[in-house]
């Protein structure tokens, strides 16, 4: 059955076949045939105050649903300000499809007032864009947009929108199904590869398993625990893969890389297998390794362009890990790696919290453990980038509840806004934002959208006056020649929180930390702690 | 080293955006790039010839296999490679020197596809080398404009690249 519509319209009943309940964007005149439509709707529109914002909250929103969340923004400026967000989901893999109005197809290349070539400014980061100039094609192209987003590696797709073929009429019809002839990416693993890898994890005598943020993608978490445990081998993982097993789990080492544990470092430095799980082997993740040539890599990951790029791979397996690690598990054999197990273990240090001397504030490891003791199982917690998320990514304890970050483009801003999608996908869950007070002053605005729309997030900021990780560089790189670091003149973030209505309070030293978190994590509005940090404190704690 | 890499790609708008800024990004040096439709309009053919290391080749295939538009990747190999470009090189010709240029186009299979009073055009099809020593052969006639496309190529043999 198909009657004439408007683009608009139709595009509103796309959201809806796709099963899309909330969408992120901010209007403009470009695309207000599209919201005029969506008003119509039951999909719940979050207004946010910038349009990364938009972008980052479909990523939060996309990584605890694990389907493609929508962002929406008008042509120009509007576009241009999401550029940021789809670099960022491209990067750590993130299922986004973002919807921007573009001027009409007539004045495209006349430089008319607010037109950018956003899918030319765009193309280096998205997984796909389509800059649509045939309206009969919307539904078709919408559907293949969820598809390339979803499906395979995800990542971000943009539709650009023109202004006039949003209301033209046309035939609605949503396909069922797409097929694209050029792209379809491999889901089964090659038996024989799999093989040989059982083979070789049954004749290493030091095995360890490499996890990264493809784990959550393939929703393959508790695959990995038990093969690890079947075959008794260790398991680190990278930023992205923080909160994949629980952190207290006996094979558990934690995170690795430049600004991992010792436990992980040293494992990954004397293993001799080393098996990645969907990890790109990033250059912070993954460094101490590449001068070495006495050891064997599988790498199993569904993009076959990350196997064999930054490292070397002996046994390379493509393939959804879901479905490989479900082969592998099957005919993989009970190992005793004992005494390896042992001595990776021994080198778990564990950071006891002790109180600072002679420096202000708290010492951010124990803040950090009195909060993982306090978390409720079914938590998110999404830390912002600079020391604030080293501390939380290797500090924090997480039996069961979700890290989010943003592991390969390590934007700012990023943390508050995922947040929100985070929430509005697990609307039962805690979800805590971690930031800086540097980054915080990037994404404040966004205590509005979360008191509009009743988005029950909690936000910590580490405040210790600095740009922490870049002072910390030229602390350690440029003679601790301190430039441009400092933030004198911000706001005091409680009084802040307080004017748009939100209640907080300060944790000026450790004892003030366990009652504020109870208050935080208690609270049924969003709340704010205010969080005192030593500006000299160091990344690695 | 040289690989010639040919690509079918759906013919989509911004397609050779996609590919070239591909080798841009990624720091792949394009030697040269032609494109064109095939049997099938929907369909276009690219060949282009990169420099790099057998590491780069491999991520150039990789890389291009993962835009969506591109259907397939092969890269040549260099011992089945039927490889020809095609050059046109307008010379100074005074109506005295003509017959010597008619030689010259007759010894290396090139055509005469233009004569004016003064110029002559000349039109050769071949790979690389033939076309080297072709302009070689013209460079004392003065040169007044020479133009060349890129290389087109398949492989030699009975296997045919196709969708
Ligand atoms: C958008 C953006 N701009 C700049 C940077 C570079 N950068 C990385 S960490 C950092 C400092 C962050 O300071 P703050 O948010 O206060 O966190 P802290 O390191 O003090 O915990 C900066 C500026 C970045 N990652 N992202």
């Amino acid at each position: 059955m198909s009657h004439r519509i408007t683009v608009a319209e139709a595009l509103v009943k796309c959201l809806e076949a796709e099963g899309i309940s909330t969408i992120f964007g901010y209007p403009g005149a470009a695309i207000c045939p599209f919201y005029d439509k969506l008003a119509d709707s039951k999909i719940k529109h979050i207004l946010v105050r910038h349009e990364a914002n938009a972008g980052h909250a479909a990523s939060g929103f996309a990584r605890l649903s694990g389907k493609p969340a929508v962002c929406v923004a008008t042509s120009g400026p509007g576009a241009t300000n999401l550029i940021t967000a789809i670099a960022t989901a491209y990067m750590d893999s993130i299922p986004i499809v973002a919807i921007t109005g573009q001027v009409s197809t007539e004045q495209i290349g006349r430089d008319v007032f607010q037109e950018a070539d956003i899918t030319g400014a765009t193309e280096p980061f998205v997984k796909h864009s389509y800059l649509i100039k045939n309206a009969e094609l919307v539904p078709e192209i919408v559907k293949k947009a969820f598809y390339i987003a979803g499906s395979g590696r995800p990542g971000p797709v943009l539709l650009d929108i023109p202004y006039d073929i949003q209301q033209q009429f046309i035939d609605f019809k949503y396909p069922e199904n797409v097929e694209i002839n050029s792209y379809r990416p491999t889901y089964e693993g090659n038996k024989l590869q799999i093989k040989r890898a059982a083979e070789a994890i049954k004749t290493a005598k030091k095995p360890l398993i490499c996890a990264g943020g493809g784990l959550f993608t393939a929703n393959a978490r508790d695959l990995v625990q038990s093969i690890a445990e079947k075959a008794n081998i260790p398991v680190i993982c990278t930023m992205m893969g923080v909160s994949l097993m629980p952190s207290d789990h006996p094979l558990f080492l934690g995170m690795v890389g430049m600004h991992g544990c010792s436990a992980a470092n040293c494992a990954i430095s004397e293993c001799d297998l080393l098996i990645l799980l969907g990890a790109r082997v990033g250059d912070r993740a993954v460094t101490a390794i590449k001068e070495r040539d006495d050891f064997k890599v599988i790498h199993i990951d569904i993009d076959p362009a990350e196997i064999g790029k930054n490292l070397p791979v002996n046994i390379p397996v493509v393939g959804d890990l879901k479905a490989v690690l479900a082969q592998l598990s099957e005919i993989i054999e009970k190992c005793d790696n004992t005494e390896w197990v042992k001595k990776c273990r021994s080198e778990r240090i564990c950071l006891t919290a002790t109180e600072n001397e002679n420096k202000i504030g708290l010492n951010p490891a124990a803040f950090l453990e009195k909060l993982s003791n306090l978390l409720p199982e079914k938590c998110v917690v999404s830390a912002d980038v600079g020391q604030n998320q080293i501390w939380t990514a290797s500090c924090l304890k997480l039996n069961g509840g979700r890290f989010i970050t943003s592991g390969g483009m390590g934007t700012m801003g990023y943390s508050v806004p995922a947040a929100i999608g985070a929430k509005s996908a697990a609307p039962d869950a805690e979800v805590i934002a971690i930031c800086g007070d540097g980054s915080f002053q990037m994404q404040f605005m966004e205590l509005a959208t979360m008191i509009q729309h009743g988005i029950n997030v909690k936000v910590i900021v580490m405040a210790n006056n600095r740009l922490g990780m870049v002072r910390e560089v030229q602390a350690n790189n440029y003679e601790n020649k301190l430039v441009a670091v400092f933030l004198d003149g911000s706001p005091d973030f409680v009084k802040l929180a307080d004017a748009y209505g939100i209640k907080g309070e300060y944790v000026n030293n450790i004892s003030e930390a366990e009652t504020a978190l109870k208050n935080l994590i208690n609270s049924d509005k969003p709340y704010i702690l205010q969080v005192k940090v030593d500006e000299n404190e160091k990344s690695i704690l | 080293m040289k690989h010639t890499i040919s690509i079918l790609v759906e013919n989509n708008a911004g397609v050779l955006a996609r590919i070239s800024g591909l080798f841009a990004r990624r720091g792949y040096n394009i030697h040269s790039l032609a494109v064109g439709v095939t049997d099938n309009d929907k369909i276009s053919r690219i060949t282009i010839v990169a420099e790099g290391s057998d590491y780069t080749l491999e991520q150039i295939e990789k890389q291009l296999n993962k835009l969506i538009d591109v259907i397939k990747v092969r890269s040549l190999p260099a011992d089945k490679l039927l490889a020809r470009e095609l050059v046109l090189v307008k010379v100074c010709c005074k109506p005295a020197e003509r017959s010597e240029l008619i030689d010259i186009a007759e010894i290396t299979t090139a055509k005469i596809s233009d004569v004016s009073q003064e110029t002559m055009t000349l039109e050769l099809s071949g790979n690389q080398y033939n076309i080297a020593t072709f302009e070689e052969l013209l460079r004392p006639y003065k040169i007044i404009e020479i133009v060349r496309t890129g290389t087109v190529a398949m492989q030699k043999g009975s296997e045919g690249l196709r969708v």
